[in-house]
């Protein structure tokens, strides 16, 4: 007959069975502490979790026995995730204003984890006021002249001082924002993270290729919605985020005039892939861009002569977009629209703007068709070859009918040496 | 929306017609009733025509059951499908008027985030009676919605916007998901209402759903063919599909507006995922090849008409897709039958014509309302 198992026996078996609810073996008597350890080990049972609760109890017999047996604790790799750290992100700012106060602490609750770069108009003739409690670099005129002095053609003057910014960066990750924008608040009140939608936008699989009726497919509640074919699903890259405005939307000069009573309140709470093949005007004013993707896409290369200090007496981000959009569009990469929303603020009067030679308005009209009709060749395989490409195309296409046009080709091209250069060093 | 202080007609009451599939009742009228009431409804009754379905009490409509369509069409009813809501196309040949809204009988009216009820008649009537923008993208959406306008950098010579073909509406609740998708978010519901009406680019294709949608008639109505599906057919649920991608190269071809977002209903019922499975299954497959057939094609510059690009495009699909199964050989053939029909039901002439005699009437209805 076999003998029955102890009472003693029986304890340590059901205290092997519940190891992951006990929090401290140190009350436990030696002799029964080693024979739990042994029978852990028989049992397969011993994890990480389980093994620094053991060594925890300090107990000789159990520290010897591990050091017997040559038990190590294995350094699992951390497994990518979509969380961005922090360090992969710089907030790039141009300053077209010199007292920064109140926006920087507007934007604190947001901005203050990440490291910003803040590019002074070389225009701008007072001394920026900056808050504390930043971790930030500051570029002015001397600093844009030491790196970028010698070009000729590229102005990084009004809002293309940004460009800067994209260019001195090291990181992955830009969020731009004009400093003229505050955070907006959601339907709920909640103070909107643009710098957390931005990098989830950028993050997830862009679809540019079907449209999804239900808007991002990778959003939490949202799927592909039926009819959408499966080897699409996995979606492509994204290589720019392009966020809204509320209350002062992004309207030009006329659009403005004409309705001064016009605020944007609409909060649509949506993101999407902007479809490969069709153009859209991308907005300076609150976007972000994978730098390593795309960088070199985002360029200063159209200036009005009558460009001013109002994004809407400006056309340089609209160029600059739908090159963007081409290029990605090429590479096959996404280019998302909709969340996150800034609040911008209102300044300038429209009318005023529309008496100054709006000739941007006409140039886009011969713009247009130019980018729905422009083909890469398929040896462009990086940005930097895009963008060297559509200068060429854009020279002689478009060179001959404004010299405007002629310029902002030799500024593509200086932009990517420019850019190299300052890759490499 | 303000209201207005005298009472004012019901939009496009005359000229649109609401086009309901049933198998099963059209209890769900009920809620609809102070949206629809004012409107004429075609109901194409699918499965059993023995069934006499009951229509509640106050609406003006025609039903049409199985035996209707075989009366009217004679041998090219085989273009209509039987046991799915396909069947609803043949709802949009019989039509007499210029617009369409369509929809299933397991949806219901929603409520916005302020609670208040939508009307999503009326808010297609607003999508298709202002222009589509496929040309270039507006960030904000729909430029011609109240509080909305074109960005800075649209071309002004693009914003005169093309007339809107198709307004696409979605659903809250439950979500139109494929049969895989269904399985393994059994509990998904789609609560996120987002307040946007946009026009699909030029170029972009979609997957359109019928549960909720409107058309004018005039312009694209002739290539709102639901297909071949259910009964004998080795496919179901890709109906409505099918219709779409027809539809939106024919729009894109013609210079066409798509538009998709608002109105919100509220789907009710999910149906069974096995079910579904067994559907779709087929299609599942059979649409990575079809999505680069749609993608790829090119319609002829002399194609001016929508029945001229769908015939063109019915040619292409026993080409190009036939080798990939039978069905598509079948497919084609049906797709000229259905024009065909459309054609003889809808002779130009009698576009403007005054309404028929209600005596005994070949192409009638089995029943109508007093």
């Amino acid at each position: 007959m076999r003998t029955p198992p102890s009472l003693l026996s029986l304890t340590i078996d059901l205290a092997l069975h519940n190891l992951s609810n006990i929090s401290d073996l140190s009350p436990v008597p030696d002799h029964i502490l080693l024979d739990l350890f042994l029978r852990t080990l028989r049992a397969g049972k011993l994890t990480e979790k389980v093994l620094k609760l053991f060594m925890a109890t300090g107990k000789d017999e159990v520290l010897s026995l591990i050091e017997a047996l040559n038990i190590q604790h294995i350094v699992i790799p951390v497994l990518p995730t979509t969380n961005i750290k922090d360090a992969e992100v710089d907030i790039v700012i141009g300053a077209l204003h010199s007292d920064l106060t109140a926006f920087l602490n507007e934007w604190k609750p947001v901005f203050s984890r990440f490291h910003l770069i803040i590019v002074k108009d070389p225009d701008l003739l007072e001394e920026l006021q900056i808050p504390e409690g930043f971790n930030l670099d500051v570029y002015t005129k001397s600093d844009i002249d030491q790196v970028a002095g010698s070009s000729t053609s590229i102005l990084f003057s009004g809002y293309s001082c940004r460009y800067f910014g994209y260019l001195i960066s090291r990181k992955k990750y830009i969020i731009s924002v004009d400093d003229d924008c505050i955070p907006a608040r959601d339907a709920n009140g909640v103070l909107v993270d643009i710098v957390a939608q931005h990098i989830t936008n950028l993050a997830t699989p862009a679809t540019p290729f079907f449209f999804n009726t239900l808007y991002d497919p990778y959003r939490k509640g949202a799927d592909f919605v039926r009819g959408y074919p499966f080897s699409m699903r996995s979606g492509v890259e994204c290589g720019l985020s392009c966020g809204l405005w509320l209350n002062l939307a992004d309207y030009d000069a006329p659009t403005q005039a004409l309705k001064p009573e016009q605020k944007n309140s609409r909060y649509v709470d949506a993101v999407l892939t902007v479809p490969a093949g069709a153009l859209m005007p991308v907005s300076g004013i609150n976007m972000a861009f994978n730098r390593e993707l795309v960088g070199p896409a985002l360029l200063p290369a159209l200036r009005l002569a009558g460009e001013g200090k109002l994004r809407w007496e400006t056309v340089e981000d609209i160029w600059s977009g739908m090159c963007v959009k081409v290029i990605c569009d090429h590479l096959g990469l996404g280019v998302k629209s909709g969340l996150p929303y800034v609040w911008r603020k209102e300044r300038g009067n429209a009318i005023e703007s529309l008496k100054k030679e709006w000739e941007g308005v006409k140039l886009m009209e011969e713009v247009v068709p130019f980018f729905q009709s422009i083909q890469l060749q398929r040896s462009a395989t990086t940005a930097e070859d895009c963008v060297v490409e559509m200068a060429k195309t854009v020279k002689e296409q478009l060179g001959q009918t404004d010299p405007m046009f002629a310029r902002a080709a030799e500024a593509m091209v200086e932009w990517v040496k420019l850019w190299k250069a300052v890759q490499s060093s | 929306m303000a209201h207005p202080v005298t009472p004012v007609s019901p939009p496009l009451k005359d000229e649109l017609d609401i086009v309901i599939p049933t198998i099963r009742n059209l209890d769900f009228l009920e809620m609809w009733r102070p949206f629809f009431q004012p409107y004429h409804l075609i109901i194409v009754q699918d499965g059993d025509p023995t069934k006499t379905i009951k229509v509640p009490e106050g609406f003006d409509y025609e039903l049409y059951n199985r035996n209707d369509v075989n009366r009217v069409l004679g041998p090219k009813a085989s273009c209509i499908s039987f046991k799915d809501s396909a069947c609803r196309c043949f709802g949009f040949l019989v039509s007499k008027k210029k617009y369409i809204f369509t929809i299933d009988d397991d949806c219901f009216v929603a409520k916005d985030p302020s609670g208040k009820e939508i009307n999503a008649l009326a808010q297609h009537i607003q999508n298709v009676l202002t222009p589509s923008t496929p040309h270039f993208f507006n960030t904000l959406y729909d430029p011609y919605r109240e509080g909305a306008d074109f960005v800075r950098g649209y071309p002004f010579s693009l914003r005169e916007g093309v007339p809107t073909a198709i307004s696409h509406g979605l659903w809250l609740n439950i979500p139109d998901y494929d049969a895989p998708t269904q399985l393994v978010k059994p509990r998904e519901r789609n609560t996120r209402y987002v307040d946007a009406v946009m026009t699909i680019p030029k170029g972009t294709l979609f997957p359109m759903c019928g549960m909720n949608l409107a058309f004018d008639r005039e312009l694209i109505g002739p290539a709102m063919y639901f297909g071949l599906m259910g009964d004998g057919q080795p496919i179901g649920r890709y109906d409505d599909m099918w219709a779409g991608w027809c539809c939106k190269v024919i729009c894109d071809h013609l210079s066409l507006g798509v538009k998709t977002g608002l109105p919100y209903l509220w789907h009710s019922k999910a149906s069974n995922p096995f079910v579904n499975l067994k559907k779709e299954y087929k299609g599942i497959f059979w649409q990575e090849e079809i999505i680069p057939f749609f993608q790829s094609l090119v319609l002829p510059r002399d194609c001016t008409t929508v029945q001229n690009c769908y015939l063109e495009l019915s040619k292409m699909v026993k080409e190009k897709l036939g080798p990939v199964d039978p069905y598509f050989q079948k497919l084609g053939d049906a797709m000229v039958t259905w024009i065909e029909a459309w054609d003889e039901l809808n002779p130009p002439a009698q576009a403007a014509a005054t309404a028929q005699p209600t005596a005994v009437n070949k192409d009638g209805p089995s029943s109508k309302s007093k």
